[in-house]
C-alpha cells in the first residue's frame, strides 16, 4: 500500500513540476498577498490630513492646534481662511479632519467659561473616523485638564494639591505599539493556507476527471483510500511548506514576534490542514470541471473569511452569525496562530481550538471520502 | 467594423453563458451573499467588549467606578476576580479583552485628594479593537474623574463654575453621521460584484476557445479582432450592469445605505469601471490559454488589488509612500471615490471630476490595448 501511495505522490509532484502555470499560481498569489498584508493592511491612524481654521489667533488657540500636530496623529495639510474653504477641503476629500476655533476662544477660557472647538470629520471610513475621534478627544482632554488645574490654582491655590483625580493607565499586552502588521501577518498564514490547499486538492482530483484519466487510475490495483492519500498528502506537504515559509518571512522580514512553541503551531497547522484537505476533496466530488471547482471553492471561501475573525471581530457579529463561525475551521486556526505568535500561550489554553479542528476535520474527511467513493461507482 | 459579425459573436457568447448557469449564478449570488455577510457581520466598531475586573479596594468608591463600566454599552463586565493571576490568565486565554485593576488604596487616596491611577490591561492582539477599547475606557474613567472633582469642589464650598470643563469639542461626523461601518463597506461591494463578473466570467471567454479547440474555427472566419472583442464582452457588460443594479438596490433598499448623489453619475462611473475591468479580463484571457489559469490570474489582477489597495478595506493615506504610489494604478480606487461620493457625500460633479477623468483615461488606454491584444494567428 505504501509504495502505491508513494507512486501517486511522486506523480503529483511530477505533474506540478511540468506545469509552469500551476507553479506560478501556487507561488505568486501567496507572495503578493503576504506583501500587501504586510505593507498595506493597517487600521492604525497616523498623519490624518487636517485642515485648520483658527479664527481666534491667540496663544491659547495655537496651543491647542500645536498639541494636535505634536501628537503625530494629525498633519496640517492646509490652512483655511474662512468656513466655506474649510468645508470645501473636507468635501473634496483633500482633508479628513477640519478643526475650527471660533473667535473668543481664549477669552472664554480665561474667564472660566467653556471654550469650544469644532471638529469636522470625513466619516466615510467609519473606522478611521472613530479612531481619529478618540485621539482628538484625548488631546482635548489633556488641554482641558491643564486649564482646569490652572483655573484652580487661581481660585484656590492653597488647596490645589488636594484635588482628587482618576486617570487610566493603559497596558496594551502582546502588541504594545498597536501594530496592525502583528495582527494581520499571522492571520495571513491561515487564510493563504486555506485558499491554497483547498484549491490544490480540489483541482488535483477534478483534473483527472476532466481529462478522463480518473478511469485509467481506477482500473489499476490502487484502492480509493490510497488514491485519496496520494492526492491529499502532496497538498498537506505543500501547505506545511507554505506555513513555514510565511512564518519565516513574517518573523524575519516583517519582524512579527514568535513567542510560543513551534510544535504547538505545527500541531494546529496539521489539524487545520486535515479540515482544508477534506473540504477540497468534498468540493471535488461536486464538480466536473476545474472551472466549476474554482468557482465553488470561491463560494465556500468568501464566507469562511468574513466569518473567521480574520479582520472583523467575531464578538461584534450578531448572534446567528457567531453561531455560524463555530463550524469554520479557520476561526480556530486563527486563534492558534495569533496566540502562538503574539501571546506565547500553549496547549493548556489552546486545547479547545485544537479539539474543535480535530472534530471538524474528522467529520469533513469522513463525509468527503464516503462521497468520493460513491462518485466512483 | 462589421456590427453584424460582432452581434453574431455576442449571440454565441450568450449561448455559452447560458450553458454554464453555475458561473452566472455565482456572479449574481456572490455579491448578495457578501453584502449579507459584510452588512451584518462586518463591524469594526466594538460593543459589549468582555471585561474582567480586579477590585483591590472593594469600597463604595471603587464600585461606583466599576458601575460606570457596567452601564456603558461598550463594555460587559463578565466577572470579578480576586487575584492578578486569574486576570492575566483570562486575557491569555482570550476570555476577556480588557482587565480593569483598581488599586488597593483607591478610596483612601481619593479622600486625601490624590491622583489615582486605574490600570487597564488590554489584549492588543487585535490592535484596532484594543485601540477602541482604550478610547472607551478613557471616556468612562474621565467622566468618573470629573464627577469626583465636581463633588470635591462642592464640598469645598467653591462655585460649580470652577468645575465647568474648560474645553468642549463639538465633533461632527460628516457623511456617515452614526459612524456605521455598513455605510462604508456596502458601496464598495458594488465594485466587488463587477470585478467578480470580470474574474469569474469574462476572463474565460478566449481561454475557452483555446481549451475547446474552437480557436482554429474562429480564426478561419472573416471576423476581425475588434469585432471579437466587442461581441464577446458586450454580454458581460450587460451582466455587470445588472449585477451593479442588484447591489445598489439591495444596499439602498434593504440595508438602507444613504444615496445622496445622482443616478447618472453612478451609471457613467459604473460603465467606465466595467469597461476597464472587462478589457483587462479580456487581455488576460487572450494571454493565458487555460480557463482556470485565466480566472485565477484575473482574481490576482482585479479582485485582490481592489480589496487591498483601493481604500475599500484599508485607508490609502495610512499606507507607506511606495504603496500609495501603486494605488494610483488600481482603477477601483477611482471608482470607489465616486461610489462614496454618490452614496454618502452627495458631492457635485466638480468634486469627483478627478477620479472620473482618471477612469476615462484608464478606459481609453486599456480599451485600445485590448483591441490589439487578440491576434488572429495560431501559435
Amino acid at each position: 500500500m505504501t509504495s502505491r501511495v508513494l507512486h501517486m505522490i511522486a506523480k503529483e509532484f511530477l505533474q506540478l513540476r511540468r506545469d509552469r502555470y500551476a507553479r506560478i499560481r501556487l507561488l505568486v498569489p501567496p507572495l503578493v498577498q503576504l506583501l500587501m498584508f504586510g505593507y498595506a493592511a493597517t487600521f492604525e491612524v497616523h498623519r490624518v490630513q487636517t485642515v485648520i481654521l483658527d479664527r481666534d489667533h491667540t496663544q491659547e488657540s495655537r496651543d491647542l492646534l500645536a498639541r494636535l500636530t505634536a501628537s503625530g496623529r494629525f498633519e496640517v495639510t492646509a490652512v483655511a481662511s474662512n468656513e466655506r474653504e474649510l468645508v470645501e477641503f473636507v468635501d473634496h476629500g483633500h482633508a479628513t479632519l477640519g478643526v475650527q476655533i471660533h473667535p473668543g476662544f481664549a477669552e472664554r477660557l480665561r474667564s472660566g467659561e467653556t471654550a469650544q472647538a469644532q471638529v469636522i470629520l470625513d466619516s466615510t471610513n467609519s473606522n478611521t473616523a472613530l479612531i481619529a475621534l478618540r485621539y482628538v478627544s484625548q488631546i482635548g482632554n489633556g488641554f482641558a485638564q491643564d486649564w482646569a488645574r490652572d483655573r484652580l490654582v487661581r481660585t484656590a491655590p492653597a488647596r490645589l494639591h488636594l484635588v482628587p483625580s482618576v486617570a487610566l493607565a493603559e497596558r496594551p499586552w502582546y502588541n504594545p505599539q498597536f501594530d496592525s502588521r502583528w495582527f494581520f501577518v499571522p492571520g495571513v498564514i491561515g487564510s493563504l493556507m486555506f485558499v491554497l490547499t483547498v484549491n490544490l486538492t480540489a483541482f488535483a482530483v477534478v483534473r483527472e476527471r476532466e481529462i478522463g484519466t480518473l478511469e485509467q487510475i481506477m482500473v489499476t490495483p490502487i484502492r480509493p483510500v490510497e488514491f485519496i492519500l496520494g492526492k491529499t498528502l502532496p497538498s498537506f506537504l505543500i501547505g506545511l511548506a507554505l506555513a513555514f515559509g510565511i512564518t519565516l518571512v513574517g518573523t524575519v522580514w516583517f519582524r512579527v514576534p514568535f513567542r510560543g512553541n513551534p510544535l504547538v503551531l505545527l500541531l494546529g497547522t496539521s489539524l487545520f490542514l486535515v479540515t482544508t484537505l477534506g473540504t477540497g476533496l468534498l468540493i471535488s466530488t461536486l464538480c466536473r470541471t476545474q472551472q466549476q471547482a474554482f468557482a465553488s471553492s470561491f463560494f465556500v471561501m468568501t464566507p469562511a473569511f468574513i466569518l473567521s475573525g480574520f479582520s472583523f471581530p467575531i464578538a461584534s457579529m450578531p448572534r446567528p452569525l457567531q453561531w455560524l463561525t463555530l463550524i469554520n475551521p479557520l476561526r480556530y486556526f486563527l486563534v492558534v496562530l495569533r496566540s502562538t505568535f503574539l501571546k506565547g500561550v500553549g496547549l493548556s489554553v489552546l486545547w479547545p481550538n485544537m479539539l474543535a479542528m480535530a472534530a471538524l476535520g474528522t467529520v469533513v474527511l469522513v463525509v468527503s471520502v464516503l462521497r468520493f467513493q460513491k462518485s466512483l461507482d | 467594423m462589421n456590427w453584424g459579425r460582432a452581434v453574431a459573436i455576442g449571440r454565441k457568447e450568450v449561448t455559452q453563458i447560458r450553458r454554464d448557469p453555475r458561473s452566472l449564478l455565482i456572479a449574481f449570488l456572490m455579491p448578495v451573499l457578501q453584502m449579507a455577510l459584510l452588512g451584518y457581520g462586518a463591524r469594526l466598531d466594538a460593543k459589549h467588549l468582555a471585561v474582567y475586573v480586579f477590585d483591590r479596594d472593594g469600597t463604595q468608591d471603587s464600585q461606583a467606578l466599576l458601575e460606570r463600566f457596567r452601564a456603558s454599552e461598550y463594555f460587559e463586565l463578565v466577572r470579578a476576580v480576586d487575584d492578578y493571576g486569574a486576570l492575566a490568565a483570562a486575557i491569555d486565554a482570550g476570555r476577556c479583552k480588557l482587565g480593569v485593576v483598581v488599586p488597593p488604596d483607591f478610596s483612601r487616596r481619593l479622600r486625601d485628594g490624590d491622583g489615582v491611577t486605574v490600570q487597564a490591561l488590554v489584549d492588543a492582539t487585535d490592535d484596532n479593537t484594543a485601540n477602541l477599547a482604550i478610547g472607551y475606557a478613557q471616556g468612562v474613567v474621565g467622566a468618573y474623574s470629573a464627577a469626583v472633582q465636581l463633588d470635591w469642589i462642592r464640598r469645598q464650598g467653591l462655585p460649580d463654575r470652577v468645575a465647568a470643563p474648560p474645553l468642549s469639542i463639538e465633533a461632527r461626523t460628516w457623511y456617515n453621521e452614526d459612524l456605521d461601518s455598513r455605510n462604508f463597506i456596502i458601496p464598495g461591494i458594488v465594485a466587488l460584484a463587477m470585478s467578480l463578473v470580470g474574474a469569474l466570467l469574462a476572463s474565460l471567454t478566449v481561454a475557452r476557445e483555446w481549451e475547446r479547440g474552437t480557436m482554429e474555427q474562429l480564426v478561419s472566419t472573416p471576423v476581425t479582432a475588434r469585432e471579437i472583442m466587442v461581441g464577446k464582452l458586450a454580454p458581460y457588460f450587460a451582466i455587470g450592469l445588472a449585477d451593479a443594479a442588484l447591489c445598489v438596490g439591495t444596499g439602498v433598499f434593504w440595508f438602507e445605505v444613504p444615496f445622496r448623489g445622482t443616478v447618472d453619475t453612478l451609471v457613467i462611473a459604473t460603465a467606465l469601471f466595467l469597461v476597464v475591468t472587462l478589457a483587462i479580463a479580456f487581455m488576460i484571457s487572450v494571454a493565458i490559454p487555460s480557463q482556470i489559469g485565466a480566472s485565477q490570474m484575473a482574481i490576482l489582477v482585479t479582485l485582490l488589488p481592489f480589496n487591498m489597495l483601493s481604500g475599500f478595506a484599508f485607508p490609502i493615506d495610512q499606507m507607506p509612500a511606495a504603496i500609495r504610489l501603486i494605488t494610483y494604478l488600481v482603477w477601483g480606487r477611482y471608482y470607489l471615490t465616486v461610489l462614496k461620493a454618490v452614496f454618502l457625500k452627495g458631492s457635485g460633479v466638480l468634486a469627483i471630476a478627478e477620479p472620473m477623468l482618471a477612469m476615462v483615461v484608464y478606459a481609453v488606454v486599456v480599451g485600445t490595448l485590448a483591441t490589439r491584444a487578440f491576434r488572429k494567428t495560431l501559435k
